[in-house]
């Protein structure tokens, strides 16, 4: 496996803290406060972390980006660079314009959220794309190949759409051949958001708070749940032979998992965070069922994953073998998107995009008890060794049988998260706090007045809208305090975490940035509940 | 009583009723809004057989065309293979010949085929007739029965025929031990052959 890619230090580490490591660990108990700086905040790593460094979405779009830019600097430099300079002017006063609508937004928020029946997938893709609630959709998103031929809608089925995807194609190659590369069209309140990886073309039509740098996101997850489907080398062979080729042909049956992707985007705040959640338990526990899997090895095994409700309850790993969390991600939506885990062990090939984009890893996955949501992956080299890894699957449960480990782990499962009050902050409703070096967040249940699906997604449009102007490349920021009609929001940032907090209009904003110390120290005090300190490996 | 392993892959279009089979055999339960099987599920049931226990150990693989060329790594251990078709849909019975062929050519030699032309009870809407699936049937020597995993018709009775037909322990080696002396070993011819 070529992991060698994942070993290499990410630039951003030299922002780290230059003290040596065995300092910071001495320290990170002994200090009340957390530490600022990456290794030393509360969730950060003992050792070694179980994940490839992410930061933001640069980490995501990653190199190609950069290689991209480099091959596009080689062609036409000038053109390049003044569009590139007119798209982000663009995208800087969308930014503007948006602060100022933003209220008046968030009033019109329930006209505007008119969701209509998401959950049935069968009623997406046959409404009518010439209806106005077609339109009304708050994301439209569209895959097709450079030759246009479609591949996937969200909305509407492709046929009836093709001659939208026609047009999108035309719009792309005709700026191409001006040697330029369209990124986003905004007009109206809508982005139009153009992502090209050879050989897809994938758009987004949205008007959520998002901005272009976000959708343009959420956009390359559906081409890697693309590409965990079929491997990038096997995409680019087929459109190799046959450039007009029916991708749908090979995507069949997997559409609700792409649909459950966006529809799991619009209300987890983990993809938003390029983190992972953690479910909430004792740390002797974890300890007891990290063990347990550790002792379940292979040495076709890569990687052993416990998982419940969309949080990890455990990782262990092969030795110098990192998954990234979009990997993880992908993994979690495949779980979540299909009923058809449940029954009997099932084991099928899974790509990793971000870990190798070019080869299938095989996995079991079976559910530990029918009843409950823990969800066992592991992860092998070998197609032939089901019956080896199926054995380790045994020796898990064998494990977790003994001493009622399993039984103390359902029963944790009965109170999957925890309610905010418990921080002891008056007016905080909620927060998310995500560890940097773990790549690791935690965050409470969305509790009242969060309960509809609506108001859910419009609390992480929010969170969405600070986490953007927090990172806008262009002017990054360390915090922003926004006000709002129905909530006050505060948002820090710094080289070691990221801290999102929603408080009640009531809040002042003295309250809100004392709040930090008190919600610090929380966190810290629950850190072996909240995040795994202790990550495995075989 | 002796108890004998027999491996069983089904095979077939996507949408046809492989899974509902299984579940039908396995948990007596039906699912209308069953999810794509994704790769392959593996599981189990053991069956009193005359004097023996048959336990099936079963491959129910995925039929999306991702997932074809998967195919070989299930039926190559396989003792039997039970092939799917629906018989509202023309062309599943289509894409069965062509599992067929792939059998004969790349199957084990002594395999057992089975047809089984799923969701009878969908008669209105039938587009193969009974008749043509059985004459096609008996051509290759192939077991047939229509099921219905929905109303639970002929499912047992399908798995019953493929115990009947399935050689005998002395002329069928690789997929049958007989005894418990033998318990570690099967495992790991298993792990060989699929």
């Amino acid at each position: 496996m070529e992991a060698d890619v994942h070993n290499k230090k990410t630039p951003w580490e030299i922002n780290g803290s230059l003290a040596p490591a065995e300092l910071q660990r001495n320290n990170r108990s002994e200090s009340p406060t957390p530490g600022l700086v990456e290794g030393t905040e509360p969730g950060a790593r003992q050792d070694s972390a179980m994940f490839v460094h992410t930061r933001s979405y640069e980490d995501l779009t990653g190199g190609e980006e950069e290689k991209r830019r480099q091959e596009s600097d080689e062609t036409d430099s000038p053109g390049q660079s003044q569009m590139e300079e007119i798209s982000k002017d663009f995208s800087e006063l969308s930014t503007q314009l948006n602060r100022v609508v933003m209220d008046e937004e968030i009033r019109d928020g329930e006209v505007e959220g008119t969701v209509s029946c998401r959950d049935s997938a069968l009623s997406d893709k046959e409404e009518d794309v010439t209806s106005e609630s077609w339109r009304q959709h708050r994301k439209h998103v569209f895959v097709f190949s450079e030759a246009g031929k479609p591949i996937y809608s969200r909305y509407g089925t492709e046929e009836a759409l093709s001659t939208t995807m026609g047009v999108m194609v035309a719009l792309v190659s005709v700026i191409e051949a001006g040697k330029n590369v369209i990124k986003s069209i905004h007009a109206e309140g809508y982005k139009v958001v153009f992502i090209r990886r050879s050989p897809l073309v994938l758009v987004a039509v949205a008007r959520t708070r998002q901005s272009e740098q976000e959708v343009a996101k959420e956009l390359l997850y559906i081409y890697y749940q693309i590409i965990s489907l079929l491997t990038l080398t096997q995409l680019n062979r087929i459109f190799e032979q046959k450039t007009n080729y029916d991708l749908r042909r090979l995507l069949s049956g997997s559409e609700r998992i792409t649909d459950n992707l966006l529809n799991l985007m619009d209300r987890d705040p983990s993809f938003l965070m390029c983190a992972v959640r953690c479910l909430p338990l004792s740390a002797s526990l974890r300890d007891l069922i990290s063990g347990a899997l550790q002792q379940a090895k292979d040495k076709s095994l890569v990687f052993s994953i416990l998982i419940a409700q969309n949080q990890l309850v455990t990782l262990v790993r092969k030795k110098d073998q990192f998954l990234h969390p979009v990997d993880l991600h992908l993994l979690f939506n495949l779980i979540s998107a299909s009923s058809s885990f449940r029954e009997g062990e099932v084991w099928t090939p899974i790509c990793l995009p971000k870990f190798n984009s070019n080869g299938f890893f095989h996995t079991h996955i079976s559910y530990l008890d029918q009843a409950s949501s823990l969800c066992l992956m592991l992860i092998s080299t070998e197609s032939e060794h089901f019956f080896t890894i199926s054995n380790c699957k045994r020796k898990v449960l064998e494990r977790l049988n003994k001493r009622n480990t399993f039984q103390t782990l359902l029963d944790g499962l009965q109170t999957p998260s925890y309610c905010v009050s418990q921080v002891g902050i008056s007016d905080l409703r909620h927060f998310i706090y995500k560890s940097r070096s773990s790549g690791l967040f935690t965050s409470p249940e969305v509790e009242h007045p969060y309960v509809t699906q609506e108001e859910q997604e419009r609390l992480l449009e929010l969170y969405q809208h600070l986490y953007s102007r927090i990172h806008n490349s262009s002017r990054p920021l360390k915090y922003i305090y926004y006000v709002g009609q129905r909530e006050n929001l505060l948002a820090w940032v710094t080289s070691g975490f990221e801290l999102y907090m929603c408080f009640s209009p009531m809040g002042t904003k003295t309250g809100a940035v004392n709040a930090i110390t008190k919600l610090m120290k929380w966190i810290r005090k629950e850190e072996e509940r909240l995040f795994i300190l202790n990550p495995l490996t075989y | 009583m002796a108890l004998r392993e027999l491996k069983v892959c089904l095979l077939g279009d996507t949408g046809v009723g492989k899974s509902s089979i299984v579940w039908r055999f396995v948990e007596d339960s039906f699912d209308p809004n069953i999810n794509p099987t994704i790769g392959a599920s593996f599981m189990t049931k053991t069956v009193q057989y005359q004097s023996e226990l048959h336990k099936f150990l079963i491959w129910d693989t995925a039929g999306q065309e991702r997932f074809r060329a998967l195919a070989p790594m299930y039926y190559r251990g396989s003792a039997a293979a039970i092939i799917v078709y629906d018989i509202t849909k023309e062309e599943a019975f289509q894409t069965l010949k062509n599992w067929v062929k792939e059998l004969r050519q790349h199957g084990p030699p002594n395999i057992v085929v089975a047809i089984a032309g799923n969701k009878c009870d969908l008669n209105d809407a039938r587009e193969v007739l009974e008749k043509d699936a059985k004459d096609y049937a008996d051509s290759i020597h192939a077991i047939f029965v229509e099921t219905s995993a929905k109303n639970a018709i002929n499912i047992n009775e399908l798995f019953a025929e493929i115990s009947r037909r399935i050689p005998t322990t002395d002329s069928n080696p690789g997929s049958s031990n007989k005894g418990f002396k033998l318990r570690k070993q099967p495992s790991e011819t298993k792990r060989n052959c699929c």
